[in-house]
């Protein structure tokens, strides 16, 4: 089994067999992370670009510590800072970027499907590290290998996820992946949170239910995954953080519902005192930092796999400028360069 | 493009006796075991330096700890390999710092490979030496890399190909040499 995309745009269109051996890719380079010298040479003389074009601290980090561990130099295009507050459009920034002839493009976006968009305009690897509501592919990994590195698998969970569930693409992401391990799904969150088109964005046969009351929700639960409460978003309901504390908190005494030995998972930042209280986050059973480091290991193999293989004579620098030259991978993409 | 096998270089018998006489000659060349381990490269290095600790121990009870190098990570080539490379595991269970490592492969040709597989040792500490052990030697060598234990040394032109098949990974046990052709 190997990995037939030249992209990592969404996890819902993988197998579950492409997806272990992602899981398994990852996992070789977590070992990696425990040798003394971690820095390798293996992309020596590549170049990664990543453009955030939505803030993002960890994220970035996590992705340009990867490529760093790897040998390869970062370029990076932070949205504060870039021309595109100064009315640039997507394309023309993005067709900038890949002027300097990077190697692999990581982006994120506030629009769903943003990273698909240029995907279909570049013909070098993209990784999509969040577009909107859409999907943040290598959170669901990483988030999938440490629920399978504490529990030694990721079939059959039950997992619940509590908070802004519509908003979420980590939350899509983790639906995606642990569905076809015959994952069931718990959404809770305020009902305007958790709208019933949700139940059917699983893969076929996957079982998603919704509650409203938390106490529901956490019976029996394998995983718990809490989403960051987006206080920018607080205002458009009338719910306010006191409110949501009281009545969405996971705390001790709720914990107590679920599974003993189920896994807490936040994606982070965190909001201590909000959607989590402070011992559970720090409990046996948060998974949190665990989750920092498999990021690590999770987009080294990522870069890896879509860095490795041939490209066009090898070298990219000297290509011409109109790149129409298609990468050696199945997934055919068209050039569409000159039509912009 | 067709391939032909021109002849057989080693059978399973003399595969075997081959790995005994290796063993023997590590463990007398390596002046005491305590700081030994062997090192299988992927894939056909792993059995055989399996095999090769397994000689070691009917000789006086030597037992020497084998680890597994993948060199995935350390090719020179990995912008032109065709696909995705993929990784395998890795698995030295114990610190090489001043150890005494025989790398063991199949076969020595370029050199590349050993190259690969120096750095990929290097970046789990410092070995007190590095020798290497390979079943065949074919010639042809594009890096200054020689072995300091050799199964059999084999004349071969570039286009000929010395295929190692061995019963853990392959159907049957035998070295064999096959040629490229044109239809």
């Amino acid at each position: 089994m190997t990995y037939r995309f030249r992209d990592l745009l969404a996890l819902e269109p993988l197998s579950a067999d492409e997806l272990t051996f992602l899981l398994d890719q990852s996992k070789l380079f977590q070992e990696i992370q425990r040798h003394p010298l971690k820095k390798l040479a293996t992309l020596r003389g590549k170049t990664v670009t990543l453009a955030f074009f939505e803030n993002s601290t960890r994220t970035r980090i996590s992705f340009s510590t990867a490529a760093s561990r790897l040998g390869a130099d970062t370029m990076n295009l932070q949205a504060e800072a870039s021309s595109l507050k100064k009315g640039e459009s997507l394309l023309d920034t993005v067709y900038t970027l890949n002027a300097m002839k990077p190697d692999c493009l990581v982006m994120r976006h506030a629009a769903s499907g943003a990273a698909d968009f240029v995907a279909r305009n570049l013909d070098i690897p993209v990784i999509n590290a969040g577009d909107g509501t859409h999907e943040h592919p290598s959170q669901g990994l990483l988030d999938a290998l440490t629920i399978r590195d504490r529990r030694g698998s990721i079939e059959n969970l039950k997992v619940t996820i509590l908070g802004d569930i519509q908003h979420s693409r980590v939350a899509r992401s983790n639906i995606h992946l642990l569905g076809k391990f015959g994952g069931q799904f718990t959404l809770c969150g305020p009902a305007m949170w958790v709208p019933r088109e949700l139940e059917q964005i699983g893969p076929p046969g996957c079982l998603i239910r919704r509650v409203s009351r938390i106490e529901d929700g956490l019976e029996d639960a394998d995983v718990i995954l809490v989403l960051r409460v987006q206080t920018e978003r607080m205002y458009e309901p009338t719910l306010s953080a006191e409110e949501y504390i009281l009545l969405y908190q996971l705390n001790a005494e709720r914990l107590r519902l679920a599974n003993p030995n189920a896994l807490i998972l936040h994606p982070g930042p965190m909001n201590r005192g909000v959607e989590i209280s402070p011992e559970v986050a720090d409990g046996p059973q948060s998974c949190v930092l665990e989750q920092v480091t498999n990021g690590i290991a999770v987009r080294m193999a990522l870069l890896f796999l879509l860095m490795s293989g041939a490209t066009e004579g090898g070298e990219s620098a000297l290509a011409d400028e109109a790149s129409g030259a298609p990468n050696a991978s199945p997934e055919k993409k068209e050039s569409t360069h000159a039509a912009d | 493009m067709r391939i032909v096998e021109k002849s057989q270089l080693m059978s399973a018998s003399e595969i075997d006796r081959t790995i005994q006489r290796l063993a023997h000659e590590i463990v007398e060349k390596s002046g005491g075991t305590k700081h030994l381990a062997l090192i299988g490269v992927r894939r056909r290095g792993v059995p055989l330096a399996q095999r090769i600790a397994k000689a070691m121990r009917g000789i006086d009870g030597v037992e020497v700890p084998v680890g597994t190098l993948d060199i995935t990570l350390y090719r020179d080539d990995l912008s032109k390999v065709a696909s995705h490379a993929v990784l395998q595991s890795s698995d030295i269970s114990f610190g090489v710092d001043n150890m005494d490592l025989v790398l063991v492969d199949d076969v020595l040709y370029t050199g590349r490979t050993i190259r690969a597989a120096m750095n990929g040792l290097f970046d789990l500490g410092r070995p007190k030496r590095v020798s290497l052990c390979v079943l065949i030697d074919r010639g042809h060598r594009e890096m200054p890399i020689e072995a300091q234990y050799v199964g059999r040394s084999v004349q071969t032109s570039d286009t000929e190909i010395v295929e190692v098949r061995l019963r853990e990974i392959d159907s049957e046990e035998r070295v064999v040499l096959v040629d490229r052709v044109e239809p």
